[in-house]
């Protein structure tokens, strides 16, 4: 039964061209993202202990400590200003603002750390290694509307490191415990920093403006106290900024940051005055995230190509059915084999098969080579692990493969193709397109839960980080449902077509 | 010539399936743009002419799925051979169906889109404007004449829909993703939907990648190549 559907598929020209051109054209489309970069290897962002990349960048004051140490200090003013867009210069801190105690292995970008921090809208909460993040007790207002004064500790004791927080300096709280892979000698510190923000402006049918940019954040620390041994001068920088040299405090004056190769950053810089340590940073201590906020591109853009492979695929799955009604060769089909439910499913079979094989071998083409590409063409792909490629690579075979299934259901239930076409590419192809381009951030999302579309977040490369503000939408590759759960709800939409297309065979006459 | 239409127009006005591609091409393009309209919440900082149109992008499917059915159907039933021994000038043929699609298209857009207005003007107070409403008619036109050009070339419904459908939507997907400026510029004045659209712009001209009129221009090249291809192959080819 399978080897005759095999021989029907094989043997029609067009189909056999179709097949092989839905496969060309996946890898030929990779290559059309990769054009115009000037990024070299110098655009390497730096890797977090964990191997994400991660952006690691804010005002440090800090001394080495070795063995055992504690540190506490009080903030009693924290405060942000905007810096670009039309809030620009406003005295808003952007919810993410972190300001507090850090120990970290050295002052290279990337290194493992521990922190407890006050942030802008979030409370005290302990953050480690970039992915990790413990919620403390929230931010406490005072009288005038500001934050309360916050006491704050971090100690380290062999391999553990603890956070704590207290409103009074007297009764402490436990935030969390981490054990970063910290050597001997570390610098533990202050640290204030607050990264690019960014919040949908209009959200009309037809368009998502945004707006965001960098943020500096300024916190004022006071009663700070060191336990175990650490060195006698405290110092001063701007990690992973443009110029990241290391200067020593003085008493009074702020040290500000030279200009590097990008747009000129507002000052940052620390200052001290009678045991009071007041800081001005911006960055962020996170996982790097592509988008609006981020930097670079994704891999996932390499597969562009999908939606024409699709179209080509759907065409042949809903044909292979149509064409017998078409042709009258229904009844002889039948005839050779009176059980149409087998038919069905060899059918099913058949087209499903060689569809993923296609698939597998076109996306596993295009993704080295549509990297290879953009690379050599200087834009910076953001690194994702083999497992990722992997799943996207197969993930793609099965939503190809899947889609061909259920036009064939489709197409055997409507008996038109035209008809069956525009329905499965109307639920499929169609959504996705208004997804990024029209609707709204919420009836985007909502599309792409429900329709069979939502099988698209197996090509999903980027991680979405509740810790990291950035605008999750589909448009720049961020998908409602995780790979898993998007491939379901296709494989759902499949499985009933196909139930309803075996129901209407078996019952309607051949014709 | 006069034969043909009259013939074209028996099969078309007695076919069950004409009155309810007609009304859909109107419905469609009625109802997108009347739920855009009605869900926006202005002072919007876009082009409220395009949003109160955008009912075109699903006009477009429909107008063309039934423009290819006109002479796919044909393929598929064998009627096609009775048709050409009726006529056996087969240009004729086609120019014959090609007329009378752009009529129906042309009358049901017209009142699609003129709703499509009307829903903008009632709720955001939209002006008329000669050149979009008008373009957006001419667009679902050109549209329906690209599909039957490639009815004619693939002999059936099915793979003509595929070919029609994705060039209309895979083309603006393909372009958002173009990283270089350049390309992308250059690629949405060729892509026919892109060109085709930009008819109904009427804020930012400059940065448009093509002017309006010049991109339905993109548009009737592309119908005009898809009706010569097909009738190259109608009259080289079997039925």
């Amino acid at each position: 039964m399978i080897r005759a559907e095999w021989t029907k598929l094989r043997t029609v020209r067009g189909w056999v061209a179709a097949m092989a051109g839905a496969l060309l054209l996946i890898v030929v489309l990779a290559t059309a993202p990769g054009a115009g970069g000037t990024c070299d290897a110098r655009c390497a962002l730096p890797t977090g202990p964990e191997g994400q990349e991660v952006t690691d960048s804010f005002r440090f004051v800090h001394r080495t400590l070795t063995g055992d140490g504690t540190i506490t200090a009080r903030i009693t003013s924290f405060t942000g200003t905007r810096d670009a867009g039309p809030d620009a210069n406003d005295p808003v801190l952007v919810p993410w603002a972190k300001a507090g105690l850090i120990v970290k292995d050295g002052t290279t970008p990337g290194s493992p750390y521990a922190a407890v921090m006050l942030t802008g809208a979030h409370g005290v909460r302990m953050q480690y290694d970039y992915v990790h993040d413990v919620a403390g007790p929230a931010g406490r207002t005072g009288s005038d509307g500001r934050a309360a004064a916050q006491w704050l500790r971090l100690t380290r004791t062999g391999t553990t490191v603890t956070a704590a927080a207290s409103p009074d300096g007297t009764h402490w709280t436990t935030v969390g415990r981490a054990t970063p892979d910290l050597p001997q000698q570390v610098e533990i510190g202050l640290f204030a920093t607050s990264p690019q923000y960014s919040e949908v402006s209009t959200e009309v049918f037809g368009v998502t403006g945004a707006s965001g940019g960098p943020s500096t954040a300024t916190a004022a620390f006071d009663q700070v106290r060191l336990g175990g041994t650490t060195a006698t001068e405290w110092r001063s920088q701007q990690l992973g900024g443009p110029s990241s040299t290391p200067e020593t405090n003085g008493p009074d004056a702020a040290a500000p940051v030279t200009d590097g190769p990008g747009p000129p950053l507002p000052d940052t810089g620390s200052a001290e005055d009678g045991g009071v340590f007041t800081l001005t940073g911006n960055g962020d201590v996170a996982p790097a995230v592509s988008g609006a906020n981020g930097l670079g591109f994704s891999v996932t853009q390499t597969l562009a190509g999908t939606f024409a492979g699709l179209i080509l695929v759907v065409v042949v799955g809903a044909m292979f059915m149509t064409a017998e009604y078409r042709r009258g060769l229904l009844g002889v089909t039948v005839a050779a084999s009176p059980r149409r439910g087998r038919v069905l499913l060899a059918k099913a079979v058949v087209i499903g098969g060689v569809t993923a094989v296609t698939g597998a071998v076109a996306a596993a083409i295009a993704l080295p080579l549509g990297s290879r590409v953009m690379r050599a063409n200087g834009l910076y792909l953001n690194a994702v692990s083999t497992g990722t490629e992997v799943r996207i690579v197969l993930g793609t075979a099965a939503l190809l493969a899947s889609c061909a299934v259920f036009a064939l259901a489709i197409g055997t239930v409507l008996r038109r193709g035209a008809v069956a076409l525009t329905v499965v590419l109307g639920l499929t192809v169609l959504p996705y397109l208004l997804a990024v381009s029209v609707l709204p951030a919420g009836v985007a999302d909502a599309v792409l839960t429900v329709t069979p579309a939502a099988a698209f977040a197996v090509q999903q490369s980027a991680v979405e980080y509740a810790m990291v503000d950035n605008l999750y939408l589909p448009n720049t590759g961020y998908f409602p449902l995780p790979p898993a759960g998007g491939l379901a709800v296709l494989l759902g939409w499949t499985a009933v077509a196909f139930a309803a297309a075996l129901v209407l065979l078996r019952r309607r006459d051949v014709r | 010539m006069r034969d043909a239409l009259r013939g074209e127009w028996t099969k078309l006005r007695t076919s069950p399936g004409t009155p309810w591609a007609v009304l859909a091409v109107a419905l469609s393009t009625a109802a997108v743009s009347a739920l855009a309209v009605t869900t926006v919440r202005c002072p919007c900082a876009t082009d409220t002419m395009t949003l109160t149109l955008v009912g075109v992008q699903l006009g477009q499917a429909v107008a063309a799925v039934f423009a290819v059915g006109v002479l796919g159907g044909e393929y598929g039933t064998g009627m096609i051979t009775v048709t050409f021994a009726a006529t056996p000038r087969r240009l004729t043929v086609l120019a014959a169906k090609a007329v009378l699609v752009a009529a129906l298209v042309a009358a049901s857009g017209a009142v699609g889109v003129g709703a499509a207005w009307a829903s903008g003007h009632a709720a955001l107070d939209e002006d008329f404007a000669v050149r979009p409403v008008a373009g957006s008619v001419l667009y679902l036109v050109l549209v329906a004449l690209l599909g039957l050009g490639a009815a004619a070339v693939t002999r059936g419904s099915a793979a003509a829909v595929g070919v029609v459908l994705g060039l209309l939507y895979v083309g603006p997907i393909v372009g958002g993703v173009l990283t270089d400026p350049d390309w992308r510029r250059h690629f949405r004045q060729v892509s026919p939907a892109d060109a085709g659209l930009a008819v109904q712009s009427t804020l930012d001209l400059d940065h448009l990648p093509i002017q309006p009129w010049q991109g339905l221009g993109v548009l009737a090249l592309w119908a005009a190549a898809g009706l010569a291809a097909g009738a190259v192959a109608l009259a080289r080819r079997d039925a």
